[in-house]
């Protein structure tokens, strides 16, 4: 009865973490996961996804998913 | 269609001859090659640039880069799609991403070529951080811009 939380890049370094298993108890969607992980309420400027799909803050949660956060994305080229 | 992910240095002009000549169904079919480089200034933001590292979710990120691939590839009449992204550690003149797009025509080759690369720097879950002489920063993403 677990979800697997993934932390990137300044998510990552400003919670000192970059991964932890929660016990899915009491979760219902992905602002929850934050709250359990970071002790507050999610940032608006954040991103999240479960599964690897890009997931709104309500988006339920369920035992056994991978849920991520990170800043908006700087990828491809300058 | 294929979507690559490297570590290391890579020099886009040798991986696009290499692919191309790999590809046997190819032959004479295409009429139009596009390509497009990225490369890693030594200027950002004011700043002088000495290196970035780049941070990726995997593997999100692949499973996104292959759905703007199979996108364009739906949306355009193109023959083949070749895209190879860096992550970890860069230095200025690196090459960053490379897509290269074999159609019959140009006008699908530039489209698709541009969507990809469009698409990509929104949807693919990267971070860059650069080390400049003032320490090392994370990138905020710019503003959107056409």
């Amino acid at each position: 009865m677990s979800i697997t939380v993934r932390f990137f890049a300044s998510v990552r370094e400003r919670l000192g973490k970059a991964q932890e298993i929660i016990d899915s108890a009491g979760i219902n969607n992905v602002a929850d996961v934050w709250k359990q992980s970071a002790r507050t309420a999610l940032p608006d400027n954040l991103l999240a996804a479960v599964n690897m799909e890009y997931a709104r803050p309500d988006q339920p949660v369920r035992d056994g998913d991978e849920v991520a956060f990170f800043p908006p994305v700087t990828g491809g080229a300058p | 269609m294929t979507v690559r992910l490297l570590a290391a240095a890579f020099d886009p002009w040798q991986e696009i001859v290499r692919y191309q000549s790999g590809q046997p169904d190819l032959t004479g079919k295409f009429g139009a090659t596009t390509v497009f480089v990225g490369t890693l200034r030594d200027f950002n933001q004011g700043s002088a640039v000495q290196a970035m590292t780049l941070e990726h979710y995997a593997p999100m990120t692949e499973k996104h880069l292959e759905r703007v691939a199979r996108e364009a590839s739906e949306r355009w009449p193109i023959d083949d799609l070749l895209v190879i992204h860096r992550y970890g550690e860069l230095r200025p003149n690196d090459p960053i991403v490379c897509v290269a797009v074999w159609a019959a025509h140009r006008e699908a080759a530039f489209a698709a070529c541009r969507h990809v690369i469009d698409e990509l720097k929104t949807r693919a879950p990267f971070w860059k951080q650069e080390l400049t002489g003032e320490g090392r920063r994370w990138v905020a993403p710019e503003p959107k811009t056409k």
